[in-house]
């Protein structure tokens, strides 16, 4: 039973970080770029989140020093006022908001981090630049949340208490539970819009082979900034479910999440939409099966050791493209 | 073949006026001057042969057209409106289609898929299913194989699919760059008496080409390519015979 539950644990955890690491393996279909800004793009999310859920139930205890008392009972009650009292409303509203938020910012960072690259450069330093300009808009984005608000911990506000029965597990709580069908729900709507949509063929054309992207129509700076923005929407998702669920909110949480969900995305084969589902979900069981046993602080060590023997094995990890163009 | 796009207006072109015309077109990649002046017309109905070595600038032409190189210099016009500020994708949405030296198929995508994203652009269901049905009469072989990967083609049969994935964007003018490169010569004849039956529906065609046997017996005019210059044009059957094309390309 301990172990069923621990694996059960681990899919909810796997899930989120299944979100997370959507967000680089889409980007670096499409721009055969790892974005390092991307775990900074979570981090900030969580803040959306928790200032939009803050605002929505009244309660800006959490976010003091960046919304005053004053200015959420008069200025922001007008517009987020309506949902108080609903705490399950205000938690999907400010999800939903901070989902949109984050899109802004992931468009931005490609923007002012990477469009201005795109085509210049020669040689090697075509794929080395953006990666600096990547890494330093992970400083950047880390600064500015520090700046803006202050390197302490912040609690997310508890808006879902309580548990559900589920046959076989016994009690869960409602916010695993809820983490769960979230993501199995996003999943399959991700699913879909990359396999049934123009937007969703355009994005596995241009991944494939730009050019011949262009040469269908395809408008590549708009499918870049549409993967941006939905690989951030949800990473954004993770973000708000995450903090719902367990944690705190700090300017360094991308860091441990978005190595997690970068190696998941690795583990999986970067590129691939379904590998980094299925990395982010065996990245989570590993890591609560993990803290079952003595080593429970070996986690990572553990993750990375997967990681390398998968890599030796299937160098384009599991679910990766191995495949050469046919003359 | 049904081959009129369900938006755009036909062309009210004048008499004798070309479809397409390239005029003193120059591009350079850095140092190298790929094209030195080039001076082309296509005029509609025609299929246009453009043969010359590995390296002469064939591909580069067909580049410019689409707007996939800057120009160093010179124009490119369609139906006598210049293209200098049109992005590749309208370029398409003009109704130039290009079939990519290689193919350029997308290999994880089905046979169905890479044919429904050259229909990105107008997304007309009716146009979509008219000439989904018409590039299986022609290539019965992309037929049966609809689910397949496009990797998973031989390559004649991608280069059939990259020609079908053009036309599903139902354009007027179908730019095809070395279509029997690396391809078995049964499927070549294939893919020639399709291109013919392309032209016959009324879509004009610019056929670039190496092989200057099959290139020159299915076109009605040609030009000939060398280090980035037109050193000869004329009728296709008279090039033929030209001892000179003869000696260069036709192997004495
Ligand atoms: N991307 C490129 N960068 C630099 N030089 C190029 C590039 N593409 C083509 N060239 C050069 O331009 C010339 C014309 O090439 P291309 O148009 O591909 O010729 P063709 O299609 O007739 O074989 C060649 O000398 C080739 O080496
Ligand atoms: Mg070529």
């Amino acid at each position: 039973m301990n172990i069923l539950e621990a694996v059960f644990t681990g899919i909810t955890q796997g899930a989120m970080i299944a979100l997370v690491a959507l967000g680089y393996t889409m980007v670096y279909g499409v721009l055969k770029l790892i974005n390092f800004a991307h775990s900074e793009v979570f981090m900030m999310a969580a803040y959306f989140g928790l200032v939009f859920l803050s605002l929505l139930i009244g309660d800006v205890s959490a976010v003091n020093g960046i919304v005053s008392p004053e200015a959420a009972s008069s200025t922001f009650a007008g517009v987020f006022g309506a949902l108080r009292g609903h705490p399950l409303a205000a938690a999907a509203a400010a999800t939903v908001l901070a989902m949109l938020a984050a899109s802004a910012l992931g468009i931005g960072v490609e923007r002012v981090a990477y469009k201005p690259l795109r085509g210049r450069g020669k040689g090697a330093l075509v794929r080395v630049t953006p990666l600096v300009t990547a890494l330093g808009m992970s400083v950047l984005l880390q600064n500015l949340a520090q700046l803006l608000f202050t390197a302490r911990f912040r609690p997310y506000p508890q808006v879902l208490s309580g548990e559900v029965q589920v046959p076989g597990l016994g009690a869960i709580t409602s916010s695993r539970a809820l983490i769960l069908g979230a993501s199995i729900i996003v999943m399959i709507g991700l699913e879909l819009i990359v396999k049934r949509t123009w937007f969703g063929k355009a994005m596995r054309a241009l991944s494939a082979n730009e050019e011949a992207a262009r040469l269908m129509g395809v408008r590549t700076s708009r499918v870049i900034s549409m993967t941006f923005a939905l690989g951030s929407s949800l990473a954004a998702l993770g973000a708000v479910l995450f903090c719902l669920d367990q944690s705190q909110v700090y300017p360094t949480m991308g860091v441990v999440i978005g190595t997690r969900a970068f190696v998941a995305a690795v583990l999986g084969g970067i590129g691939s939409i379904t590998g980094a589902m299925l990395g982010g979900l065996l990245i989570g069981i590993i890591g609560e099966l993990v803290k079952l046993t003595d080593y429970s602080g070996g986690v990572d060590v553990l993750v990375f050791l997967v990681l390398i023997l998968v890599l030796l094995v299937r160098p384009a990890g599991l679910l990766g493209s191995t495949r050469t163009e046919k003359v | 073949m049904r081959v009129a796009h369900p938006t755009r207006a036909s062309l009210a072109l004048a008499d004798g006026a070309p479809l397409l015309e390239l005029t003193d077109v120059k591009v350079s990649y850095g140092g190298i001057k790929a094209l030195k002046g080039v001076d082309l017309r296509v005029f509609p109905g025609e299929i246009v042969a453009m043969i010359g070595a590995n390296g002469a600038g064939k591909t580069t032409t067909l580049k410019s057209i689409m707007g996939l190189v800057p120009l160093a210099g010179g124009a490119v016009k369609l139906a006598g409106r210049p293209l200098a500020q049109d992005t590749t994708e309208q370029r398409v949405a003009e109704g130039i289609s290009l079939a990519p030296e290689g193919r350029a198929i997308f290999p994880n995508l089905t046979v169905l898929e890479n044919l429904e994203l050259g229909a990105y652009l107008h997304r007309d269901a009716k146009a979509m299913k008219e000439t989904l049905e018409d590039v299986t009469e022609l290539f019965p072989r992309l037929g049966e194989r609809m689910k397949q990967e496009g990797g998973t083609l031989s390559g004649g049969e991608q280069q059939m699919l990259a020609i079908g994935r053009a036309l599903m964007a139902r354009p007027r003018l179908l730019l095809l760059d070395e279509p029997s490169l690396g391809i078995a010569p049964k499927l070549v004849q294939q893919i020639f008496r399709a291109i013919a039956e392309i032209a016959r529906s009324g879509v004009t065609i610019l056929l670039v080409e190496q092989n200057t046997r099959i290139a020159l017996s299915t076109s009605q005019r040609a030009y000939v390519l060398r280090t980035g210059e037109i050193a000869l044009e004329g009728d296709a059957k008279e090039l033929a015979s030209n001892p000179e094309i003869q000696a260069a390309y036709l192997g004495g």
